[in-house]
């Protein structure tokens, strides 16, 4: 198990989200108060690789995502759906090197 | 011979055949060999509208059964054939035929049959009944040698059997035992007004007339004696006395039948032999006959549904017999205890008769619940009601104002989701009524999302979100809940409250918003509405790096995100006005990018498909065309629509196409709590649907007549007209005003109709505000406007003209790739999207181009 340096910090918008691709993975990176947070971009509500382009915030304490199709939140630390507890996407291990994000992503 | 399990279902009437279907529509249909035998000459056809047999002739018309059924399904229906008996042990019937059928399981759906007294002469020729086919084809043949016709008994059936012999040209009586017609259904009351409305459509009536003997007539063929010594004489006579229920059969082979009739059965239709179920008016539940065709239904669904294994556990636990009907074009509703026969019950009753309308209202002795009601002359309230007394929702403070006329002729304004009746339906993906949120609600439901959770409503497409929010307040304000208007977790305000922070604090970041006045990170609620309003009040570029990631969905991207997460396009055409050369140009980029193309409502081009990557490049080429950003992604103005107007048209009177032009370059951009429409018709025939918009604007002979918080969609509402023969400045000054004034007040999300039916005291406080500058700010809110238009700018020219910008729209910050699970299919020439299903066919799929 490795980490993939995925890009610099400043390349993703404090409190939002970028898509990487990671061998043949789609991962979503958010970007909170200069720490980064990874989770699977699929969607799976809609099943399309979205998520990274959700608005990031939280709920009662937790961080999330709201999905941009259908709204629904994934806690970025954990991946669980909020309102759906039978509802979970993968959640990578995300951390920042000086200037780089790198991401590990199990394979 | 098989081993499929063999049903048979005796009689074949609307209940017998709602049976089949259950079993057919549950899929498995093919587990059974299925025979159906009804002594009618044909199968199953809708006795309910019996009388509309009258209009045609023809009995294809009221036939229940679909072309093909029976043989689509293998079903064996024999007509004109009767049971005689049933042999339970050996689980065999015979019939008339002298045939024999064996089954596993039998449906006995018999019906009943007309109840016709015994007094003497009743059987005398031309006299009827009023159930089948037969009996309307021989009332009609003796019509012809007729000019009196009588009807013995003046019940529901009754009334529909005198209309149809009204309509074959024969005076027309009905006789009624009871002090009143309808008696089970109607009160005193409103027995005397449908009474007198019956009378004025020449129909005699006689009430508390009891038929001692029918014999000779002097000028007609009958003449009744009545036992108050009264005559009555008549050609052909009908009765229409009540129901038995068919129950012949049953008795022959000693299934448990109630003391007066009916097979008595269990909350699972069975009879008292296990292998034997009975439905409809045949059946005793409860010991009651159910002679309404919905509990028939019912019955029917659950012994197909018992038959099936009991998969949804469905059970008959008695029916409501409220019934709403049109009776000689008299509307007639009675709910529950019409009568008022539940202790200390109250009643509140209306009777306008001028108008010919009673409605009663009888409540529970603490005002609370309603128990029954009866309507006459109009029921436009049974739903409403019908939804209170089912769902036992909680009554206004004053009961009667439910069936009172509305004083001022302006129910609706001002009233808001209150004045939707209860069944209206406002989820329509999963069909929740408002009833069913309001019951929610009354079940401890707390928020939009506890409504989303259970009932379903607003979780598909997400269009009635607002609506059910409406609704969740309305309700909790009613049962004295205080309603939470605090725009989200993090922030303790409304829309509104939020505007005047940002406004007076000058605040032109989240960050600084939620370290003043908020908590927590901020969500997807109240990040989009803060970048709302910062728009509206500094309109900054909203890709700036603090703006971009508090935009929602479509405004992060400047595209309209669709369901596989590609985007669609939509290029300015003000007006709905586009060069030959501007066309060329949208279609040779669709071509390039192969995007699907259709035109929208708001007369422009929607191109659909586009990846993040491709949207700079597709920006690039239509800004180079001459296009510019339509704003189809933010809550914003969208259209303004035209007709062709004066200069071409024959008929029009100014030229609306280049008023729209003018406006729809004039508001451009302007970010609002919601969606902006408007449209501008040249001439009074309103080509533009100018009434369905936001801001709707006609034509007159001397200026403009001015129409605000109009919308289509899934509320319809005309727009109100606001002022008339205005010119074009003051026409101007008014959207200004108009338009600032909505952004500045309304709740998120929320249109401009409904802001105008929230709003107190209305369009006439609307045009104080705006006309009268009754509140002393409209000098305010047109430099604000001002402002708005000066710096317009184009968002997708600023953005191509950014590198740093552009690459916001990679589809990968690491790869130069596209996400290659976008895969089309064609159809019709042009891409859609690719089901999961036909993804993993892998068979014809398309890759982003």
């Amino acid at each position: 198990m490795s980490w993939t340096t995925v890009c610099r910090l400043d390349e993703i918008l404090p409190n939002a989200g970028v898509a990487a691709l990671i061998d043949e993975t789609q991962v979503a990176i958010f970007r909170v108060d200069d720490k980064v947070y990874a989770l699977a971009n699929k969607d799976p509500f809609s099943n399309a690789n979205v998520l990274s382009r959700g608005i990031v915030g939280s709920i009662q304490g937790t961080l999330v995502v709201a999905s941009p199709i259908y709204k629904q939140h994934f806690s970025l630390e954990a991946g669980n759906c909020l309102e759906d507890d039978g509802v979970s996407i993968p959640c990578y291990q995300a951390r920042t090197e000086g200037e780089l994000v790198q991401v590990q992503v199990n394979s | 011979m098989t081993d499929k399990q063999r049903l048979l279902i005796i009689g074949n009437g609307p209940v017998g055949h709602q049976f089949i279907e259950s079993i057919i529509e549950s899929g498995r249909g093919e587990q059974f060999a299925i025979t159906v035998i009804g002594e009618e000459p044909r199968p199953a056809y809708d006795r309910v509208h019996l009388t509309a047999w009258f209009e045609t002739r023809e009995a294809a018309s009221l036939n229940m059964v679909k072309d093909g059924f029976y043989s689509d399904n293998n079903i064996t229906a024999l007509t004109h054939e009767k049971v005689i008996a049933i042999d339970r042990a050996a689980q065999i019937v015979s019939t008339d035929k002298g045939e024999q059928y064996p089954y596993d399981k039998l449906i006995l759906a018999t019906g009943s049959f007309p109840f016709v007294p015994p007094v003497p002469g009743h059987d005398r020729k031309n006299c009827f009944v009023y159930r089948t086919i037969e009996d309307l084809e021989a009332i009609t043949a003796a019509a012809a040698n007729a000019k009196v016709g009588a009807v013995v008994g003046g019940g529901l059936l009754g009334l529909e059997a005198a209309k149809a012999i009204m309509d074959l040209g024969l005076k027309t009586h009905v006789i009624e035992f009871a002090p009143r017609l309808m008696a089970v259904q109607v009160d005193e009351g409103g027995g005397a007004l449908l009474r007198r409305k019956i009378e004025d459509l020449g129909v005699s009536v006689h009430t508390q007339k009891n038929t001692q003997q029918i014999i000779d007539g002097d000028d007609c063929v009958h003449k009744l004696q009545f036992a108050d010594g009264a005559e009555l004489e008549t050609d052909i006579l009908v009765f229409s006395a009540g129901i038995r229920p068919q129950d012949a059969l049953a008795r022959q082979c000693e299934l448990a039948v109630g003391e007066r009739g009916g097979i008595v059965i269990d909350n699972a239709c069975l009879t008292s032999d296990p292998a034997i179920y009975a439905i409809g008016e045949c059946a005793l539940w409860g010991g009651r006959i159910y002679g309404l065709i919905a509990p028939g239904w019912d019955m029917a669904r659950v012994a197909a549904d018992h038959v099936l294994g009991g998969v949804e556990e469905k059970a008959f636990t008695g029916a409501d017999m409220s019934t709403k009907l049109k009776l000689m074009g008299v509307d007639v509703a009675s709910i529950g205890d019409a009568h008022a026969t539940t202790p200390d019950a109250k009643c509140y009753t209306f009777i306008d008769e001028k108008a010919e309308v009673y409605k009663k209202i009888v409540v529970s002795s603490d005002g609370q619940h309603l128990l029954g009601c009866v309507l006459i002359g109009e029921a436009n309230d049974y739903g409403t009601l019908l939804q209170f007394a089912l769902n036992k929702i909680t009554l206004p403070e004053q009961p009667e104002s439910m069936i009172l006329p509305s004083l001022d002729g302006s129910a609706g304004v001002g009233l808001g989701v209150d004045a939707l009746p209860d069944v209206a339906q406002i989820c329509s993906c999963n069909n929740v009524s408002k009833g069913d949120l309001c019951a929610a609600v009354q079940g401890g439901a707390m928020t939009v999302g506890d409504l989303k959770a259970c009932t379903k409503a607003a979780t598909t497409c997400g269009g009635c979100t607002a609506l059910v929010g409406q609704v969740l307040n309305a309700e909790l304000t009613k049962m004295g809940v205080e309603v939470n208007t605090d725009l989200c977790e993090h922030f303790p305000y409304t829309r509104q409250e939020i505007f005047h922070l940002v406004k007076v604090g000058q605040i032109k970041s989240f960050a600084e918003l939620l370290e003043k006045h908020g908590s927590g990170h901020g969500c997807e609620i109240c990040k989009p509405t803060a970048a709302s309003v910062m728009a509206s009040c500094w309109n900054d570029y909203i890709l700036e790096p603090k703006l971009a990631g508090l935009q929602d969905t479509n405004d992060r991207y400047l595209a309209n995100m669709q369901k596989n997460g590609t985007y669609s396009v939509v290029p300015r055409m003000a007006g709905g006005e586009v060069t030959p050369d501007g066309l060329i140009a949208v279609g040779q980029v669709a071509k390039k990018y192969n995007l699907y193309t259709k035109i929208t409502g708001g007369q422009r081009v929607d191109l659909f498909g586009a990846t993040l990557d491709q949207l700079p490049k597709i920006w690039s080429e239509l800004i180079d065309a001459g296009f510019e950003s339509g704003h189809a992604y933010g809550k914003s103005l969208r259209t303004v629509k035209s007709c062709v107007g004066s200069t071409w048209c024959r008929y029009g009177v100014q030229d609306s196409v280049g008023k729209a032009i003018d406006l729809e370059n004039r508001y451009k951009g302007l970010r609002s709590p919601h969606k902006l429409k408007m449209a501008v018709s040249g001439c009074t025939r309103e080509c533009a649907e100018a009434q369905s918009k936001d801001v709707g604007v006609i034509a007159t002979e001397k200026g403009w007549n001015l129409y605000l918080c109009g919308n289509g969609g899934m509320k319809p509402r005309h727009a109100d007209l606001f002022a008339s023969d205005i010119d074009t400045d003051t026409m101007v000054k008014y959207i200004d005003r108009f338009l600032m004034f909505y952004v500045r007040t309304a709740d998120r999300l929320q249109r401009t109709s409904v802001w105008m039916e929230n709003l107190e005291g209305g369009l006439n406080y609307l045009r104080k505000v705006i006309i009268d500058d009754s509140l002393g700010i409209c000098a305010e809110l047109e430099a604000d406007m001002a402002n708005i238009v000066d710096t317009y700018q184009c968002e997708w020219k600023t953005t191509i003209e950014n590198p740093e910008k552009v690459k916001q729209f990679r589809s990968f910050i690491n790869a130069d790739k596209t996400d290659k699970e976008i895969v089309f299919i064609q159809e019709r020439g042009q891409i859609r999207p690719a089901t999961e299903a036909e993804k993993i066919a892998d068979k014809d799929l398309i890759a982003v181009a």
